[in-house]
C-alpha cells in the first residue's frame, strides 16, 4: 500500500485599506478597544445599506493580476446567510458565482538548491467582507461571551488553490511565497498572528491499495491555522491521522460517514479535532444583494492597475543573482525582508557598482542594525544614496573596508543625535578622520625609508625569515601616513627590506 | 380658517407673511393630535417637544431674515420605519419597541435642512409587511372616513394623519402598493417616486429593491414640495440615482400638452368594484375634456405581477429581517437554552404572524433546489412586466387607472385570508417591479362615503409629468377638498 497526501488552500487575506468594505468606517487592527471601530453600517443597524469601497476592488484586482488570473469584467455582490453573533446583519456579502479573479497560478520555489519551482493553481479569488470576532469565556466557570466587532466589514480576500500541493513543506512554502508576493504588491500586511492572513487546509490521501486500486480518503477541511509552522505541522498531523483513519475503518469519500468534515487545530496539544459535524451541510441562501449594484471592470480600469504591479519577489530573487551575481542565500535574504529592503539593495549597488560588496553590507551591517532597534528599512537612518556613495568609495579603492566601517558607525552617531545624514556627510566624514588611501607614493617611501633606518635589527629579523616582525613596522609607517592601506604598506616594507 | 384645515402652500403662505408662527402652526396639529389621536390612532409616538424646538428655529429664521428652507415650519409625519435620531423607532414591531437611532435617515437629515417640524412617528403594519395597518403590533389606525374601515397600509398612519388634519405633510414608504395603496383609501396625494430617486439610507428595509420612499399630502402641489426636499443623490445609497432633480414645485402650474393617456383594458375586468371603474372611467373622461387622446393599452405580464411580487418581496425580507436576532439590540427572550434557542426564541416571540409567514415563505424559495424555480424565475417576469411599460410608454405618456380594486375594507375583513389582501396590491406592485413612479390622487366617494383614488403611472424618472398630470385634474375637481363627516 503507497499513500499519496493532497492538499489545497483557502488563504483569507485582510485588505490595507483605511475604510472598510462597505463603509467609511476605519479599518484597522485594535484588539484592545473592542468596538471601537464601528459605524452604524458595521453593526448592521436597521436602515443601514453597504456602499462599495473601489479601494478594495483596486487592491483585488492587483492581487489577482499578481496571481496571473483572468480578471471578470462583470461581477457583482451575493449574501452568504447565516446566523451568528459576529455577524451582525446575519448575512455576509461575498462573491458567490462571479468571483474578481479566476483561473490563475503561483510557483514557489521547492528546491532551494537546485532553485525548482512548483505551479500551484488557483481555482479563485473572491472579494468579501470579514466578521466581527467572538471572545468566550475560557475559564470554563461559564462567563458571559462577547462580541468584538472592529474586524466587521474588514475588505477580505478569500484565495482559493487547486488541490495541487502534495506535502505538509510545500503547503508552508507556497504560502509563504503568497505572503511573500502579497506583502510585495502591499495588499496587505500579512500577519498571520494578528489574523490579516489566514488560512484553511482542505486534505486528504490517495491511497494505492496493494491490488492497485486508488481510492481517496473522506476530505478534512482543517480552520483557522494561524501560523506557518501550524499549516506544516497540522497538515503533517492530519496525513498520519487520515492514514490510520482509513487503514482502520476503510473509509473513502462518498461513503456514507466519508462526507468533508471540517476540523481545528490544536497547536499546544498538536493535534485536530472535529468540529462540525459532517451531516449538518449548511445552506447558505446565496442571493444577488440587492443594495449594491453589479460591478463592471471596465479595460481602463484594469490597465490602471495593471501600472501598479510590482516585479514578483521570485522573479526578482533570480534576477538578484543573475544581475549582481549574488548567492541564492543572500539573494534570497534580501527578497525575504520585503520589497523595500530589495530596493534599498537595489539602489546601493547600483551606485556603487558592486552587488556583492552591497549584498555583504546590507545582509550583515544594515539588517543586524534592523533587527536590533527592531525597525524596517525606512525608518533605517542611512539612506540608499549614502550607503551606496560610501561603499563606491570602496569600490574605486578610495578608503578601505575597515575605514568604511568607521564612518559608518560615525554617521549612525551622527544620526542618533537628530543630524540626518546626506551623501556629502561621507566624504566630509572620510577627510575628516584622515581616511583616504595617500596615493601619493613619494610620501609612503619617504616614511618607509624612515621608519626602517630606526629600526635595522627589526629588518635583519625580516630578511632572516621572520616576515611576521614586520608588523609593529606597518604601524609605524601609518601612524606617519594617515589612511595609508595597510596591506600596500606591508608590501612596500618587505620590498624594500627583501631589495 | 382652521391651520389644521389648510394645505402647504397655504400654511407657508400664513407663515411667510408673518401671519402666524411656527410655533402656532406646530402647537395647532399637536394640539389636534392630543384631542383626537386617541380615536384615530395614526401616531405611535408624538414629539412636542422636538417639534416645538424646530418650529423656534424656523421662527428665528425668518425673523432674522434667513431662508427657513422649502419647508420652514410646516409640520411633517414621518411612518416609524424610518430612522430618527434619539427618536424610537418601532418599525410597528415588538422588536424594535424599545430601539433609538444613533442617526438620522437621508430623508429625516433633509426634512430638518429644510426646515421641516417633525410632529413624530406615525403607525404602520409590522415592518410595511400588510396592507391594512392592522399588523401594527401596537394600536390600530381606523380610516377617518368611517371608523370601521381600514386606513389602508402599510403607510395607513401616514395617510390617516393627513386624512384626519393630524399633520399636512407626511413620509410614507411603498414597497408594493404602501403610498398609494392607503392615499386612495383615505382620500389624500400619495406618490412613490422612481426607484431610486429617494435616498433609502435609514429606510428599514422590507424589500431592497421595491421599497421607495414617498410624500403623501392634501394636494399635489404638497407632495411636489415634499419630493422636492427628499429627492436627489445621496452617496450613503449605492442605489440612490445620481441624475438632477428638477424644480417640480415651479412647474407643476403648467398643464401637458398633447397629453396621451393609456387604460389598461383588463384592469377594468374581473374584480373591480363598479363604484372604483366608474370613478376612474369619469377621471379619464376629464383628461379627455382637457385635450388629452385615450388609448387602450396592454401589459401582457401584469396579471403575474402578485405572484412575482409575493416572491421578490419575502425572499429580500427574509433576508433583510434576519438582522432581528435579539444579538445586538432589539428584544431578547429572557429564556432560553442555547445560542440557537436563544435565536429561536426572540423571534419568535416579538415578530407577529405576517411578518413570520413571509420570512418563512422567503427563507423557503431562496433554499438550495427551490431558488432557481422561484426566486430566479420572479427575477424573470420582473424584467418582463418592465418591458411590457417601456413598450407601452413608446405608445402614451402616461397610464391611468384604479389604485385598488374596492375601497377601504373593513378592518378584521382580510385578516383572516391572506391571499385576498395580497391580491389586492394588483395594480400597484406592477410599478414597484418595474420601478416607475406612481401617483395616487383623490378622484371620487362611493355611495358609502369612502374615498376613490385615481392611479397615474410614468415611466422612470418622469415624476415631473406625473405631478403635472395629476394637478392637471386636481384644478379640474374638488375630491382633495373634501373632509370626512365625522370632523
Amino acid at each position: 500500500m503507497d499513500h499519496q497526501l493532497i492538499v489545497g488552500l483557502e488563504v483569507h487575506v485582510q485588505l490595507l485599506t483605511q475604510s472598510k468594505l462597505f463603509s467609511g468606517c476605519i479599518n484597522r487592527f485594535n484588539p484592545d478597544e473592542p468596538n471601537s471601530q464601528t459605524d452604524p453600517v458595521t453593526l448592521g443597524l436597521p436602515g443601514t445599506l453597504p456602499v462599495l469601497n473601489r479601494r478594495a476592488v483596486d487592491l483585488s484586482i492587483r492581487t489577482g493580476l499578481a496571481l496571473n488570473c483572468e480578471i471578470a469584467p462583470f461581477t457583482r455582490w451575493d449574501r452568504k446567510q447565516y446566523y451568528y453573533p459576529d455577524l451582525p446583519k446575519a448575512y455576509q456579502i461575498s462573491q458567490y458565482d462571479l468571483p474578481i479573479a479566476a483561473d490563475g497560478w503561483l510557483e514557489f520555489v521547492a528546491d532551494e538548491e537546485t532553485g525548482e519551482r512548483r505551479r500551484v493553481r488557483l481555482i479563485r479569488a473572491h472579494l468579501e467582507e470579514d466578521a466581527g470576532k467572538n471572545l468566550h469565556d475560557d475559564s470554563g466557570r461559564g462567563g458571559e461571551s462577547r462580541v468584538d466587532l472592529n474586524r466587521c466589514g474588514t475588505p477580505l480576500l478569500e484565495i482559493v488553490t487547486q488541490p495541487d500541493l502534495r506535502s505538509a513543506a510545500d503547503s508552508r512554502k507556497f504560502l509563504e511565497e503568497l505572503r511573500l508576493l502579497l506583502s510585495y504588491l502591499e495588499v496587505s500586511d500579512c500577519n498571520m498572528q494578528e489574523g490579516s492572513l489566514r488560512c484553511d487546509a482542505n486534505v486528504n490521501l490517495k491511497v494505492t491499495t496493494d491490488d492497485g486500486h486508488e481510492v481517496a480518503t473522506p476530505i478534512a477541511e482543517i480552520k483557522n491555522l494561524n501560523s506557518f509552522r501550524g499549516v506544516e505541522a497540522a497538515i503533517e498531523y492530519e496525513e498520519q491521522r487520515q492514514l490510520e483513519e482509513w487503514q482502520r475503518t476503510g473509509l473513502k469519500m462518498g461513503d456514507v460517514g466519508g462526507e468533508k468534515e471540517t476540523r481545528g487545530w490544536d497547536a499546544d496539544r498538536g493535534i485536530t479535532f472535529s468540529q462540525r459535524g459532517k451531516e449538518e451541510a449548511a445552506d447558505y441562501r446565496y442571493f444577488p444583494d440587492p443594495d449594491l449594484p453589479p460591478l463592471t471592470v471596465s479595460a481602463e480600469w484594469l490597465e490602471e492597475v495593471r501600472a501598479t504591479l510590482c516585479e514578483p519577489p521570485a522573479d526578482r530573487r533570480e534576477r538578484l543573482q543573475a544581475a549582481w551575481a549574488l548567492s541564492a542565500y543572500d539573494a534570497s535574504v534580501i527578497i525575504d525582508r520585503g520589497r523595500r529592503l530589495a530596493d534599498y539593495f537595489e539602489e546601493v549597488a547600483r551606485l556603487c557598482g558592486d552587488g556583492k560588496q552591497a549584498a555583504n553590507w546590507v545582509t550583515q551591517e544594515v539588517l543586524r542594525i534592523m533587527n536590533d532597534r527592531g525597525i524596517e528599512i525606512g525608518d533605517f537612518p542611512i539612506s540608499a544614496p549614502v550607503l551606496g556613495t560610501l561603499l563606491e568609495r570602496i569600490v574605486s579603492d578610495a578608503i578601505t573596508v575597515r575605514s568604511a566601517r568607521t564612518v559608518f558607525a560615525d554617521l549612525l552617531e551622527q544620526a542618533e543625535g537628530s543630524q540626518p545624514v546626506t551623501v556629502d556627510d561621507v566624504d566630509r566624514v572620510i577627510d575628516a578622520k584622515g581616511l583616504r588611501k595617500v596615493e601619493d607614493t613619494g610620501q609612503l617611501e619617504a616614511a618607509a625609508d624612515a621608519v626602517l633606518a630606526r629600526n635595522a635589527k627589526i629588518a635583519d629579523d625580516v630578511r632572516g625569515g621572520k616576515t611576521n616582525a614586520v608588523g609593529p613596522l606597518i604601524g609605524q609607517v601609518m601612524k606617519e601616513v594617515r589612511g595609508a592601506d595597510a596591506r600596500a604598506v606591508r608590501e612596500l616594507l618587505l620590498k624594500k627590506i627583501n631589495g | 380658517m382652521s391651520l389644521t384645515r389648510a394645505s402647504t402652500d397655504e400654511l407657508l403662505q400664513l407663515l411667510d407673511s408673518r401671519e402666524v408662527s411656527a410655533v402656532e402652526v406646530a402647537t395647532a396639529f399637536l394640539d389636534e393630535i392630543e384631542a383626537r389621536d386617541e380615536q384615530i390612532g395614526a401616531f405611535l409616538t408624538v414629539d412636542r417637544d422636538g417639534a416645538l424646538t424646530a418650529a423656534r428655529t424656523a421662527d428665528e429664521r425668518r425673523a432674522a431674515g434667513e431662508s427657513a428652507g422649502l419647508l420652514g415650519g410646516i409640520p411633517v409625519a414621518v411612518k416609524d420605519l424610518v430612522c430618527t435620531r434619539g427618536l424610537r423607532t418601532t418599525c410597528a414591531s415588538r422588536m424594535l419597541e424599545n430601539f433609538v437611532p444613533p442617526y438620522d435617515a437621508h430623508v429625516v437629515r433633509r426634512l430638518r435642512d429644510e426646515g421641516a417640524v417633525l410632529l413624530g412617528k406615525v403607525n404602520l403594519d409590522e415592518f410595511a409587511m400588510g396592507s391594512s395597518t392592522e399588523t401594527s403590533a401596537f394600536r390600530r389606525t381606523v380610516n377617518p372616513w368611517n371608523s370601521e374601515h381600514s386606513p389602508g397600509g402599510s403607510s395607513g398612519g401616514s395617510a390617516a394623519a393627513i386624512a384626519a388634519g393630524l399633520a399636512p405633510l407626511s413620509i410614507g414608504s411603498d414597497t408594493g402598493g404602501s403610498i398609494r395603496q392607503p392615499a386612495s383609501f383615505c382620500g389624500v396625494v400619495g406618490l412613490k417616486p422612481t426607484y431610486g430617486r429617494v435616498s433609502r439610507y435609514g429606510l428599514v428595509a422590507f424589500a431592497s429593491s421595491l421599497d421607495q420612499l414617498g410624500p403623501l399630502s392634501r394636494d399635489v402641489s404638497g407632495s411636489a414640495r415634499l419630493l422636492q426636499v427628499i429627492a436627489g443623490h445621496d452617496p450613503q445609497d449605492a442605489t440612490c440615482l445620481n441624475v438632477p432633480v428638477p424644480d417640480w414645485t415651479g412647474q407643476l402650474e403648467q398643464p401637458l400638452e398633447g397629453l396621451k393617456i393609456g387604460v389598461v383594458a383588463e384592469q377594468f375586468a374581473d374584480g373591480l368594484d363598479d363604484e372604483v371603474a366608474a370613478a376612474v372611467r369619469a377621471a379619464v373622461e376629464v383628461y379627455r375634456g382637457l385635450g388629452a387622446t385615450v388609448e387602450e393599452i396592454e401589459l401582457p405580464h401584469a396579471r403575474h405581477s402578485v405572484a412575482t411580487y409575493y416572491l421578490i418581496a419575502p425572499c429580500e425580507a427574509s433576508s433583510n429581517l434576519a438582522r432581528y436576532d435579539g444579538v445586538h439590540y432589539g428584544h431578547r427572550a429572557e429564556q432560553f437554552d442555547d445560542m440557537v434557542d436563544m435565536y429561536a426564541a426572540s423571534r419568535g416571540e416579538a415578530f407577529g404572524s405576517e411578518v413570520k409567514r413571509r420570512i418563512m415563505l422567503g427563507t423557503w424559495a431562496l433554499s438550495s433546489g427551490y431558488y432557481e424555480a422561484y426566486y430566479l424565475k420572479a427575477l424573470k417576469v420582473r424584467r418582463l412586466i418592465r418591458q411590457d411599460f417601456d413598450d407601452a410608454f413608446r405608445r402614451v405618456d402616461l397610464i391611468a387607472g384604479p389604485v385598488t380594486p374596492t375601497t377601504a375594507f373593513r378592518t378584521g375583513e382580510l385578516t383572516g385570508d391572506p391571499l385576498a389582501m395580497y391580491l389586492a396590491d394588483i395594480y400597484t406592485s406592477i410599478a414597484n417591479l418595474a420601478g416607475i413612479p406612481g401617483i395616487s390622487i383623490p378622484a371620487g366617494i362611493s355611495q358609502a362615503g369612502l374615498p376613490i383614488g385615481l392611479q397615474l403611472l410614468a415611466p422612470s424618472l418622469e415624476e415631473d409629468r406625473l405631478l403635472r398630470a395629476a394637478r392637471m385634474y386636481e384644478r379640474e375637481t374638488n375630491w382633495h377638498t373634501r373632509w370626512p363627516a365625522s370632523l
